[in-house]
């Protein structure tokens, strides 16, 4: 099994038509990703032909959905347009949005995440500002390089682009149920407890890396959580120690998560939690071996 | 970007949130002459971006414009907190008849906004929030909703505000969302918000951080940027489009690809350096997914033009861009830059393509450059070339 993607997920791309859709739903579909369509209001009745496959390009997502099944979409839509992309995912009910755009409002992500809510958070979002999903062997829905490791028995979850390919490649010998960074904005969907719950359900996982970084205090709720819900091995790791402080946050901010956000507390929070956490992504990665049984 | 006091209360002005009238100086004179022409007693504010203004002696009150003058004098040029002072509010003094506190914000943990409000104002809202937290009022605003005045007239009945001033603050209250919505803000702070004698409401003071990702609809918002306060190096890596901060004392110039890799390149580098006499990274320098070689050129530009910079790491992970890529940007940007790359590279690629990347490091065989397999050992070897060129 795998969380959130598998190999039955009918995806489709919003934003297909545009330079980073085309390019990376070449390589989506190229990992098996089963792409049924993709999205734009100005292009709908064409396809589009991605090395071989003809794909269908729908005026909505709502259209696309009732004509293909699809259940995922990865938007590719610029900054300007993926609060109105979001929307219209969550109105047409998909199943998963997965947000890659990068430098949306906050003012954008918090409105879309609040229609998310008022509808019954039907959709689960994966972002903004993220490199989306991949079931490795199953489904990739985003920018995920699938050839960096494959299936395995190691659930991930990453605030980070980067440190999620570094630590799949650290373990690329174990190999992946799913790994999913959820994005470093401010505002995002899913969080690091909705992928580590999910994480602990999957029979197929058998440990759990999770990667954190500076604001918020994502990290030391996920602690609290793991504490309380998980039986899993947790390793954790956390970037920006050296981060200097007061360069992205105002007083007022650290005020209301009743934590400074810095890598030391958020270090601390795992521990007192039970979770090892490595003091660079390659010594997490020596404790997330040590976790797995072998085979 | 976070506003000067001054910026925050043109931008309130803008939005109808009533402000006491001042003026911006940058010298002595010039603070005599806004005194004269406001005409009243006035007060003389340091402009920097820290909170603490008042206790480091720069907010001083003046009755005439020669002692206007005469303050101006001793606060222009003060270092607050690190931040030199280079220009004063000049503003009527106000008779104060009560101070609150109030703010909007971005609620990260609750992925909504948050109003802060509270009667007792003026002292830090840090020390109110752990010594008196009954007396903060914290509540959550629908993003979709936003603030309408039944919101604004709840806020007030929790901050517990007095009655007289109970319409006024609802309707000043509302303005203030209108601003924090307007200008894409992701703070809008009014410490102190006050009641003069005649119960009118006035932002005495004003911190407004805006959302940087929202600059594609604010073009006005371009002209707010203070080049003064600006590093020079962070000044010029903007220009170049970088992703860029300097960091004090500092040895080892970073590049690296995604802010988390980038951060965590920082730390490992703090960590190596314990062993090769404390030596740290000088700058956080992101250089996003492409890692073409004008980008990487641009940003080696930048981290070798730091005085500061003893050696170079490069650490780049080879996801979406192949590291024979990354590779290659690095052979042409040494050949861009040419005799300006005086300073040794250590570079670390992982990832996608790396034996191509690699060995394309090798074959340029440049003098400068030393290739290491594993981020922790170039941490460690950009140390120790930092710590020998000391």
């Amino acid at each position: 099994m795998s969380i959130f993607l598998d190999e039955n997920s009918k995806v489709i791309v919003q934003g297909l038509t545009g330079s980073e859709g085309m390019k990376h739903a070449t390589k989506m579909l190229a990992s098996g990703t089963k792409i049924v369509g993709g999205v734009n209001a100005r292009k709908a009745g064409t396809t589009v032909e991605i090395t071989g496959t003809n794909v269908p390009v729908f005026g909505g997502v709502e259209e696309a959905m009732k004509e293909t099944g699809a259940d995922v979409s990865v938007l590719f839509v610029p900054p300007k347009f993926a609060k109105d992309a979001a929307v219209e995912a969550i109105d047409a009910g998909i199943g998963l949005a997965v947000v890659i755009t990068e430098g949306i409002p906050v003012h954008d992500s918090a409105w879309f995440w609040a229609h998310a809510c008022a509808n019954g958070n039907r959709t689960r979002i994966i972002g903004p500002n993220c490199p989306g999903i991949i079931s490795p062997g199953k489904s990739n829905a985003g920018i995920i390089p699938a050839n960096i490791a494959g299936p395995g028995k190691m659930g991930l979850v990453s605030k980070s682009g980067t440190l999620t390919y570094q630590m799949m490649y650290e373990l690329r010998e174990i190999g992946f149920s799913t790994a999913i960074g959820i994005g470093g904005d401010p505002v995002i969907g899913t969080t690091h407890i909705d992928a580590i719950e999910a994480f602990e359900a999957d029979p197929e996982t058998e440990a759990i890396v999770m990667i954190g970084e500076i604001g918020g205090d994502a990290e030391e709720r996920a602690a609290d959580y793991v504490k309380a819900n998980v039986t899993k091995p947790v390793v954790g790791y956390v970037a920006g120690f050296t981060a200097p402080e007061g360069k992205t946050m105002g007083h007022a901010g650290a005020i209301v998560s009743g934590s400074a956000g810095t890598a030391q507390a958020k270090k601390e929070a795992l521990e007192a939690a039970g979770v090892k956490v490595g003091k660079t992504p390659s010594e997490t990665a020596d404790l997330a071996r040590s976790l797995v049984s072998r085979g | 970007m976070d506003l000067y006091e001054y910026q925050a209360k043109d931008v309130f002005a803008a939005h109808g949130v009533p402000v006491l009238p001042g003026r911006t100086v940058d010298t002595a004179a010039e603070a005599e002459r806004a005194a004269q022409e406001i005409g009243t007693a006035v007060v003389v504010k340091a402009q920097v971006k820290t909170g603490g203004r008042g206790k480091a002696g720069g907010v001083k009150l003046a009755k005439d414009p020669a002692e206007a003058k005469e303050k101006a004098e001793a606060i222009l040029g003060l270092d607050i907190k690190g931040h030199i002072v280079h220009r004063v509010l000049v503003t009527e003094a106000s008779d104060i008849a009560e101070e609150y506190y109030f703010s909007f914000l971005l609620d990260r943990s609750n992925r909504t906004f948050l109003a802060m409000a509270s009667a007792e104002g003026g002292m830090e809202i840090e020390e109110l929030a752990v010594e008196r937290p009954e007396a903060l009022a914290r509540v959550p605003i629908d993003a979709i909703a936003g603030v309408d005045r039944a919101k604004a007239d709840e806020i007030v009945a929790k901050a517990k505000l007095p009655a007289e001033v109970a319409d006024e603050a609802a309707q000043v209250i509302v303005k203030l969302w209108e601003t924090f919505v307007g200008e894409d803000a992701t703070l809008v702070e009014v410490n102190p918000l006050v009641r003069d004698p005649q119960d009118k409401i006035i932002a005495l003071d004003g911190k407004v951080t805006l959302d940087e990702n929202a600059e594609f609809r604010h073009s006005e918002h371009a002209g707010l940027v203070d080049e003064r306060s600006q590093n020079a190096l962070e000044a010029k890596a903007k220009e170049k489009g970088l992703n860029y901060v300097k960091l004090e004392d500092g040895q080892v110039g970073i590049i690296g690809n995604g802010a988390g890799l980038v951060m965590s390149t920082l730390d490992v580098v703090a960590y190596a350096g314990e062993a090769h006499g404390g030596m740290k990274p000088a700058n956080f320098l992101d250089i996003g997914g492409g890692a073409s070689a004008e980008v990487m050129a641009a940003g080696l530009d930048v981290i070798l033009g730091d005085d500061d910079v003893r050696s170079v790491f490069v650490n780049v992970f080879g996801g979406i861009t192949a590291c024979d890529a990354v590779a290659n940007g690095i052979v042409e940007a040494l050949k861009i830059l040419g005799d300006d790359a005086a300073k040794p590279l250590v570079v670390r690629l992982d990832g996608n393509n790396v034996d191509e990347g690699r060995r394309i490091l090798a074959e340029a065989n440049h003098p400068l450059v030393t290739v290491v397999d594993t981020m922790d050992d170039a941490a460690a070897k950009a140390a120790e070339l930092a710590a020998a060129g000391a």
